[in-house]
């Protein structure tokens, strides 16, 4: 076994071209669970951790680039503005993880009970990867995120990061455990609201093969929005009915298992329970000044 | 492969498997046995240390991945002659049973006074949330934080 240290993004995809078999590893938080029990033994591994052009964030042209080697301890503090990111952060496992833990690793761990990729879907953000023969490309988060622990990432491509337009808007995430701390999630739900578009988004985690949306969910809110005039004036109410009809969609585009963590009847309620509440409260909030 | 690592103000190296963990190699190499093995999988924070001054559980991190870093493990909280406030404060509270947990407590609570001088109940728990007790209950480590905290901010 050999572990390869890149200081540089150049270095580290350089090794990577050399080694298309090596695994990445940055916060470590799956990778060395898996080493630790000997479930894994890569021949080649590279250190992703000081290469610190991953470890950023930034806005450009309306658009906001989160590097795949920033850590959720590093959202949380950073990045108060994108509220539904850091619920999504700050509940991923405990303050130890958070410090190690990274948004590229929930990527390309690709599981769908990673934390940060409901949000992700729900913002409609592409991947980023680059390779040294190809350079950059970018996909959907859907293309990128193929299956349960399988991504379009190609062997010598390295992930770099999320980018999605920004939108104005409430939004939150929330999820479902048996605690408040070091728990994967058993259902989790990120709703966000695009004013300019009139447009609703509501992403579910832990409850399919991979993250999936709730689309007819989606227009069923938005259209209700819109035939009511709740788009333009914030004070008109959404009818109950139409809260209960919205809540059973999210619930019925769950295509949740059983498993350890909870039954499928379980999940799907909870989907129901969190699209209902995340709607409230997004409702709630949209009638607040800071929005207008 | 060599890993070399400034651990508690001095650099240390040794010959490692490249897969070992930090805790591996703080412990079977260095013969640093104040980090606990209990979980190897980040749930338990009895391995609790610092890595460039960033609170990590140890089994988590790569010991190549410390290699020319600076790591502070419990052992580097204690001054040699006498136990740290926080470790005192453990004691009188009776925040310690069996103790195997202890050490990555003293380190987690370090970290969050360190942080946060006066933490309020709820970011106290919320800062021990990735430490395991089997054995307190935890109201006693949260009575011996709140007892730190109190003597820490009063210099005494």
């Amino acid at each position: 076994m050999e572990v390869l240290l890149p200081h540089s993004l150049e270095e580290a995809l350089a090794m990577k071209a050399e080694h298309p078999e090596a695994t990445p590893i940055a916060g470590g938080t799956d990778l060395m669970v898996d080493l630790n029990f000997g479930r894994r033994r890569p021949a080649v591994m590279i250190d992703l951790d000081r290469v610190g052009e991953l470890a950023s964030w930034q806005q450009e042209n309306g658009h906001v680039f989160l590097g795949a080697g920033l850590t959720y301890a590093t959202i949380v503090r950073e990045m108060p503005e994108f509220k539904p990111l850091v619920q999504a952060s700050r509940s991923v496992g405990s303050p130890q993880i958070r410090n190690r833990g990274t948004v590229g690793g929930n990527l390309g761990t690709a599981s769908p009970a990673g934390d940060a990729l409901p949000v992700l879907a729900a913002c409609d953000a592409d991947v980023v990867v680059s390779s040294r023969a190809r350079g950059e490309r970018s996909m959907p988060w859907h293309a990128f995120l193929t299956g349960p622990k399988k991504t379009a990432l190609a062997p010598d491509e390295l992930i770099i990061g999320a980018r999605w337009p920004l939108r104005r808007g409430p939004g939150s995430f929330s999820k479902i455990g048996t605690r408040n701390a070091m728990v994967i999630s058993v259902a989790s739900v990120c709703l966000v609201f695009d004013e300019e578009n009139a447009r609703v988004k509501v992403a579910l985690g832990s409850v399919g093969p991979t993250i999936l949306r709730a689309t007819e969910a989606e227009q069923h809110i938005a259209a209700a929005m819109a035939s009511s005039g709740a788009w333009q004036d914030r004070s008109i109410s959404i009818p109950d009915q139409v809260i209960d009809e919205f809540s059973d969609l999210v619930a019925a585009a769950a295509k949740p298992l059983d498993d350890v963590r909870g039954t499928a009847a379980y999940r799907r309620h909870g989907c129901r329970v969190l699209a209902r509440r995340a709607l409230g409260w997004a409702l709630n909030e949209r009638r607040l000044p800071a929005w207008l | 492969m060599v890993v070399r690592v400034k651990i508690n103000d001095d650099w240390r190296e040794a010959e490692t498997w490249p897969g070992s963990s930090l805790l591996t190699f703080l412990r079977e190499r260095l013969g640093l046995y104040g980090s606990k093995n209990a979980c190897e999988q980040g749930e338990c924070g009895s391995c609790s240390v610092w890595l460039d001054g960033t609170l990590v559980c140890s089994c988590l991190v790569l010991a190549a991945q410390a290699h020319e870093r600076e790591v502070r493990t419990v052992e580097g909280v204690t001054a040699i002659d006498r136990l740290h406030p926080i470790q005192e404060a453990f004691v009188e509270a009776g925040a310690v049973q069996c103790g195997f947990c202890t050490p990555g407590f003293i380190v987690a609570v370090a970290d969050l006074l360190q942080k946060d001088p006066h933490p309020s109940p709820a970011t106290v728990r919320e800062a021990l949330s990735g430490n395991l007790c089997r054995c307190t209950g935890y109201q006693k480590i949260l009575d011996a934080v709140s007892l730190a905290a109190g003597r820490m901010a009063r210099g005494t």
